[in-house]
C-alpha cells in the first residue's frame, strides 16, 4: 500500500454499500416529472377502452344492446361476454384457484362488476359510449353479509352449483367455499375448558382498500407483422402476468413481453389480474392498434383488490398469573363475489396462522371460512404479507381483552409470555419457524423510551380528573408486539398458479469496472434501484453508484415472482448477494491468476483482492473486469457475469415493539396522536434512510384503515365509499410526526441477515391505533369495539359507556 | 364537438391548443403538450396529483376545462429546475427521502412552490396545513414536511446572504 491508495473506511465509504443511507438514484426523474407511469405511455394510432358496469350487486343480465354504441362516431369495438366466449376469455382463473367473469355471463355479483368493454378513439368518446350501451337487468336478492349467505337459499355462483368439492376441499353450503384448518381442535377446546381463565372475543376487521394513488392500468398492444403482445401495465409481478397471458390467451410465452414501468403505489392493489388487462389485449388483438385501459378512482376502490373483511372470533386462555395456555381462532372469510385472493396455492387465508403472535403459545387452533357475498372480488394483502396483518390484529387484541380479564398490565402480561430469545428457531404451534428474535430486549427499550411508568401515572391522573369532571379528554396507551411473517416463500410449500415463489438476480460486470443487475422484482417506490445497487456493491466491491438496476421487463429481467408481501429484500435480495458471490468467486480467480498465486492465496478486502499477507499487491475490482474481457486466463471462460435463482430456505420473521399515546375529546370523538413510538427489527439494515421512509409511509397507511378508512357497503351492496370524498386517506394535517427506533437481529439464513422491513409498520401500526383508542376507555369499561374508530364511532362508544351523561 | 382554440403561456412558452369545451385541462396538459409530470389521482379535486400553477394560483387542474385557461400563465413541474440546476425544492425533496413511488412528487413540490411563494417562512404547522390539498400514500408526509422546511430555509438564507 502507498500513501496514494485510499484507507480502508474511505474504500468502504466509496461503495455506498451496506447500512449506508445512500440517497435514491430515482429521485432525479420524479422531482422533475420525468416518471413513466403507464398512463403516461403513448403509442402511435391507441385507442381507449372503458368499461361498462353494473349499477346493481345482484342481477340477471336480460340483454346487452351495443348499437347505439357502435353508431358512435369514434367508437371502433364493444365487447360483451358473447365476443369472448369462443375465446373461452369471458372467465379467468383467478390466483385462489376459482374464477372469475370477465365480462358478465348471464349475471352480475357486484355493483361495479364489468359488463361490457367499449373501445374508442379516446377517453371522451369511450365515456359517452358507455352511457349509450343499454343493459336489461333483473335484480335478485342482494348478499352482502357473510353469516346471512351461509344460511340463505340464494345461489350466488350459479356456475358452481352442486360442486361440492373447491379448490381447497369440501364446500359446506352453495355460497361456502372452503374451509381451512390448522392445528388441533380438540387438543385446544380441552386446554381451554380446564383454564383458569379464559377471555372470549369476536372483532370485525372491516373491508377496506390499498388505493395507491395511482390507479390500475395497462396497453396492450398485438403486432401481428411480428405476432408479438407486448403489455405494459400496473404489474406488482410481470413474470407472473406474462404466464397467465400466455396461458389464457394461447399466444406462446416468448411472443409476449410484459412491462412494468414506473408504478404509483402498489400496497398489494397491483397484484392481482383483472378485467381490464384481459380486455385490453383482446382489444387490440381484434382491433390491431394498441388499447390502453386505465380505471378511475371510483372504479379502483369499487372494483380492484379490496383487502381484510375477516370476521374473527378468538378464545384465549390463561393462567391466573398471566400464562398463556391455549388460543382458539375461527374467521368468516367474505371473499365477495369470486374468490380472488391474492395468496400462495396452498394457503387460501394467507399466513393468518401466524396468529400465536410473539407469543409462546403451547397448544392453538385455526378454522377460516371462505364465503361468497355480493361485493367486489380480491382478497389481497394491503401492505402485508399475506393476511398477517389480521393475524396480527386479532392476537394483539386479543392480549389486551386477557389483560382486562386478568386484571393485569397488558404491557406486563406480553412480557411473560413472549417467546424467549434463547428459543429461537421457535416452532409455533400453527406450524411455523421463525427464525430469529430478541423480543424481551426490543420491548424494554421501548418503554423505556417512552416512560411507560410515567404515561400510566399521567392516565390514571387524568381518569380521576375526569371523573371529577375537570376534562373531558381522556388519554389512551396504545401498545402493540408484532412478529411479522415476510418473504414468501420456499417453493417446497409456497407457489402462486404453480410457480415457485423463488427470485432473481442477474448481474453482467461491463470490462470498465461499472455493473448492471436485472431482477425479477419490481419497485413501486421502495427504492429497488437504490437498495439492491448497496446489497451488491457490498458483495463485489463496485461502487453502488456504477451499478444499474433493472427490473420489470420481461423480455430482459429473469423471471421472478415480483414485489409484495415484503419479498423483494428477503428472496431478491438474497438472490442478488448469492449472483454476486458466484461473480466474486470467479473474480478470485482471476485475481490469482494476475497475481501469479494460487486462487486460495488471495482474499477479497471491500473493492479488491488481495494477496494474504502481502496487502500492498492486489488488483481492484476494476482491474480485474478488465482482465476478464482482455485476457486468455487458462481454464476461465471471457467475461464477468452471474444468475442466481434463489428458493429462501424459511420465511423472515422481521419484529417491532410500537407504543401511541392519544388524546380522546369525549364530545367530538376526535383524536390527537400525541407520540408515535416505533421499535423495528429487520435484522440487517440496508439502507437507513429508506426503510424509515417505509416505517413513515406504513404507520400512516396503518394510521388510516385504524381510524377512518373503510369500503362500506349498504344493505343493497352498494357501496358507500367511492371516492375519495368517503374513503379516507390521511392528509399531512391529520399525520403525526413519529419517533423510529431499531434493534438488530439478523436473519440466520439470509445470505446478509435482512429480514424485509416494508409491510412492518403497517402489520404492528393497526393494532397500536386501535389499542389506544381502546385503552382510554378500558378504565370505563370498554372491552373491544370494532375499527375503524372514526369520530362517530368514538362518539358513540363513549356515548354507549355513558361518558355523555350528566 | 366543435373544438376551439386555446391560447395559454405554459412554463414560460405560448402554446396553442385544439379542444372540446369539455376537455380537463390535466388531459390537455399532459395529452396534447406531453406534460406528463402532472397526473391524474381521483379527477374529483381530493389528491392533488394534477397540481399545477395558474396566475400564481395552486389549482388542481383535474378540475378546470381547458378553455377556461384561455390567456392563463401556468406552470408545470417541468417549469421548475432543469436536469442542470434543480430547483432547491427538488434538490430538497431528494436529499431528504420526501418521495417514494414518485406519483404525489409533481403536485407536491409544484404546491410548495407556491406555499414558499404565499408564506417564505412557514412553521411546520402551516406547511402542514398549506399542504392538506395534497395527498401522499407513500412517505406519511414526514419527509415532505421536512424536505420543504429545509427547502424554505435555504431560500431564505441564500436571499439574505444576496442583500
Ligand atoms: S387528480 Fe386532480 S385532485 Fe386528484
Ligand atoms: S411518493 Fe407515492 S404517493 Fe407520494
Amino acid at each position: 500500500m502507498n500513501d496514494l491508495t485510499p484507507d480502508r473506511d474511505e474504500r468502504v465509504a466509496n461503495l455506498k454499500g451496506l447500512g449506508c443511507s445512500r440517497k435514491r438514484v430515482e429521485d432525479a426523474r420524479f422531482t422533475q416529472g420525468k416518471g413513466n407511469y403507464i398512463d403516461d405511455i403513448s403509442l402511435p394510432g391507441m385507442l381507449h377502452g372503458d368499461f361498462v358496469r353494473s349499477p346493481y350487486a345482484h342481477a340477471r343480465v336480460k340483454s346487452i344492446n351495443t348499437d347505439a354504441a357502435m353508431a358512435l362516431d369514434g367508437v371502433v369495438a364493444v365487447l360483451t361476454a358473447k365476443d369472448l366466449e369462443p375465446l373461452s376469455l369471458h372467465w379467468m382463473p383467478t390466483l385462489a384457484g376459482d374464477k372469475q367473469m370477465v365480462l358478465a355471463d348471464g349475471k352480475v355479483l357486484f355493483q361495479g362488476q364489468e359488463v361490457a368493454f367499449v373501445v374508442a378513439r379516446d377517453r371522451y368518446i369511450a365515456a359517452d359510449a358507455v352511457e349509450l350501451v343499454e343493459v336489461e337487468y333483473e335484480e335478485l336478492p342482494v348478499l352482502v353479509d357473510p353469516f346471512e349467505a351461509l344460511k340463505s337459499d340464494v345461489v350466488l355462483r350459479e356456475d358452481l352449483d352442486g360442486q361440492t368439492e373447491g379448490a381447497h376441499g369440501p364446500r359446506k353450503h352453495h355460497n361456502h367455499i372452503f374451509t381451512w384448518e390448522v392445528g388441533d381442535e380438540a387438543g385446544t377446546n380441552a386446554v381451554i375448558g380446564d383454564a383458569d381463565v379464559v377471555a372470549e372475543e369476536t372483532m370485525y376487521y372491516h373491508r377496506t382498500h390499498p388505493c395507491p394513488l395511482e390507479p390500475c392500468g395497462c396497453l396492450a398492444s398485438m403486432d401481428k407483422v411480428n405476432g408479438k403482445l407486448t403489455l405494459y401495465g400496473t404489474f406488482q409481478a410481470p413474470h407472473v402476468v406474462r404466464t397467465v397471458a400466455s396461458l389464457l390467451s394461447g399466444i406462446e410465452e416468448h411472443n409476449i413481453r410484459v412491462v412494468s414501468p414506473d408504478i404509483g403505489g402498489g400496497f398489494g392493489n397491483k397484484v392481482g389480474v383483472y378485467p381490464g388487462y384481459v380486455c385490453s389485449i383482446v382489444a387490440s388483438i381484434v382491433t390491431g392498434v394498441p388499447v390502453k385501459w386505465v380505471e378511475d378512482r371510483m372504479e379502483n376502490l369499487m372494483t380492484t383488490a379490496f383487502a381484510r373483511d375477516y370476521w374473527m372470533k378468538g378464545r384465549i386462555s390463561a393462567t391466573r398469573d398471566g400464562k398463556i395456555t391455549g388460543l382458539h381462532c375461527h374467521v368468516t372469510a367474505d371473499h365477495g363475489a369470486f374468490d380472488a385472493c391474492a395468496d400462495p396455492t396452498k394457503f387460501p387465508a394467507g399466513f393468518m396462522n401466524i396468529c400465536t403472535g410473539s407469543y409462546d403459545i403451547p397448544i392453538a387452533y385455526l378454522g377460516v371460512d371462505g364465503v361468497y357475498t355480493n361485493k367486489a372480488p380480491g382478497g389481497v394483502s394491503y401492505r402485508c404479507s399475506f393476511r398477517v396483518t389480521e393475524a396480527v390484529y386479532f392476537i394483539e387484541r386479543m392480549i389486551e381483552v386477557l389483560a382486562i380479564e386478568l386484571n393485569m398490565d397488558a404491557a406486563e402480561l406480553r412480557r411473560i409470555n413472549f417467546i424467549g430469545k434463547e428459543q429461537f428457531p421457535y416452532q409455533s404451534a400453527l406450524g411455523w419457524e421463525y427464525d430469529s428474535g430478541d423480543y424481551h430486549t426490543a420491548w424494554d427499550k421501548a418503554l423505556a423510551a417512552v416512560d411507560y411508568d410515567g404515561l400510566r401515572k399521567e392516565q390514571a391522573e387524568r381518569v380521576e380528573a375526569f371523573k371529577r369532571g375537570e376534562t373531558r379528554t381522556l388519554m389512551g396507551i396504545g401498545l402493540s408486539f408484532f412478529t411479522e411473517i415476510v418473504g414468501a416463500g420456499p417453493v417446497k410449500n409456497c407457489d402462486i398458479l404453480g410457480m415457485g415463489m423463488f427470485d432473481s438476480c442477474e448481474i453482467r460486470i461491463h470490462p470498465t469496472g461499472s455493473a448492471i443487475a436485472r431482477l425479477g422484482t419490481i419497485s413501486q417506490g421502495q427504492g429497488h434501484a437504490t437498495t439492491f445497487a448497496q446489497i451488491l456493491a457490498s458483495e463485489i466491491g463496485i461502487p453502488a453508484d456504477s451499478i444499474t438496476i433493472e427490473e420489470g421487463d420481461t423480455d430482459t429481467a429473469p423471471y421472478g415472482l415480483g414485489t409484495y408481501g415484503s419479498r423483494s429484500t428477503p428472496v431478491a435480495g438474497a438472490a442478488t448477494a448469492m449472483a454476486g458471490r458466484k461473480i466474486r468467486a470467479k473474480a478470485q480467480m482471476i485475481a490469482a491468476y494476475l497475481l501469479e498465486v494460487h486462487d486460495d492465496d488471495v482474499e477479497f478486502d471491500v473493492d479488491r483482492f488481495v494477496v494474504k499477507g502481502a496487502p500492498e499487491r492486489f488488483k481492484t475490482m476494476s482491474e480485474i473486469a478488465y482482465a476478464a474481457y482482455n485476457q486468455a486466463i487458462p481454464g476461465v471462460e471471457p467475461g464477468l457475469e452471474a444468475v442466481s435463482y434463489y428458493d429462501p430456505p424459511n420465511m423472515t420473521y422481521p419484529f417491532g415493539a410500537y407504543v401511541c399515546v392519544m388524546d380522546i375529546d369525549v364530545d367530538t370523538g376526535v383524536t390527537d396522536i400525541r407520540r408515535f413510538y416505533a421499535l423495528d427489527d429487520c435484522g440487517t439494515r440496508i439502507n437507513p434512510m429508506v426503510i424509515e421512509g417505509q416505517i413513515h409511509g406504513g404507520l400512516t397507511e396503518a394510521l388510516a384503515v385504524a381510524m377512518g378508512q373503510e369500503i362500506a357497503y349498504d344493505d343493497m351492496g352498494n357501496v358507500k365509499t367511492g371516492t375519495l370524498m368517503d374513503f379516507f386517506l390521511p392528509t399531512a394535517w391529520e399525520v403525526p410526526n413519529y419517533e423510529t427506533d431499531h434493534t438488530v437481529t439478523p436473519s440466520p439464513h439470509h445470505p446478509i441477515g435482512a429480514k424485509g422491513v416494508g409491510e412492518s409498520p403497517h402489520v404492528g401500526g393497526v393494532p397500536c391505533f386501535s389499542n389506544a383508542v381502546q385503552d382510554a376507555f378500558r378504565p370505563f369499561g370498554l372491552r373491544h369495539t370494532n375499527m375503524p374508530h372514526d369520530h362517530w364511532r368514538i362518539w358513540k362508544t363513549a356515548n354507549g359507556l355513558g361518558l355523555h351523561d350528566t | 364537438m366543435t373544438k376551439q382554440i386555446v391560447e395559454m403561456m405554459v412554463n414560460g412558452e405560448t402554446r396553442e391548443v385544439m379542444v372540446e369545451p369539455r376537455e380537463l385541462l390535466i388531459y390537455v396538459l399532459r395529452e396534447q403538450l406531453r406534460l406528463t409530470g402532472p397526473h391524474v389521482g381521483c379527477e374529483t379535486s381530493h389528491c392533488g396529483a394534477c397540481t399545477v400553477e395558474i396566475n400564481g394560483k395552486s389549482v388542481k387542474s383535474c378540475t378546470m376545462f381547458a378553455v377556461q385557461a384561455q390567456g392563463a400563465e401556468i406552470t408545470t413541474i417541468e417549469g421548475l429546475g432543469s436536469p442542470d440546476g434543480l430547483h432547491v425544492l427538488q434538490e430538497s425533496f431528494k436529499e431528504h427521502h420526501g418521495l417514494q413511488c414518485g406519483y404525489c412528487t409533481p403536485g407536491m413540490i409544484t404546491r410548495a412552490h407556491r406555499l414558499l411563494q404565499e408564506n417564505p417562512n412557514p412553521t411546520e404547522e402551516e406547511v402542514r396545513f398549506g399542504m392538506a390539498g395534497n395527498i401522499c400514500r407513500c412517505t406519511g408526509y414526514q419527509n415532505i414536511v421536512k424536505s420543504i422546511l429545509a427547502a424554505a430555509a435555504e431560500i431564505n438564507s441564500a436571499s439574505e446572504a444576496a442583500q
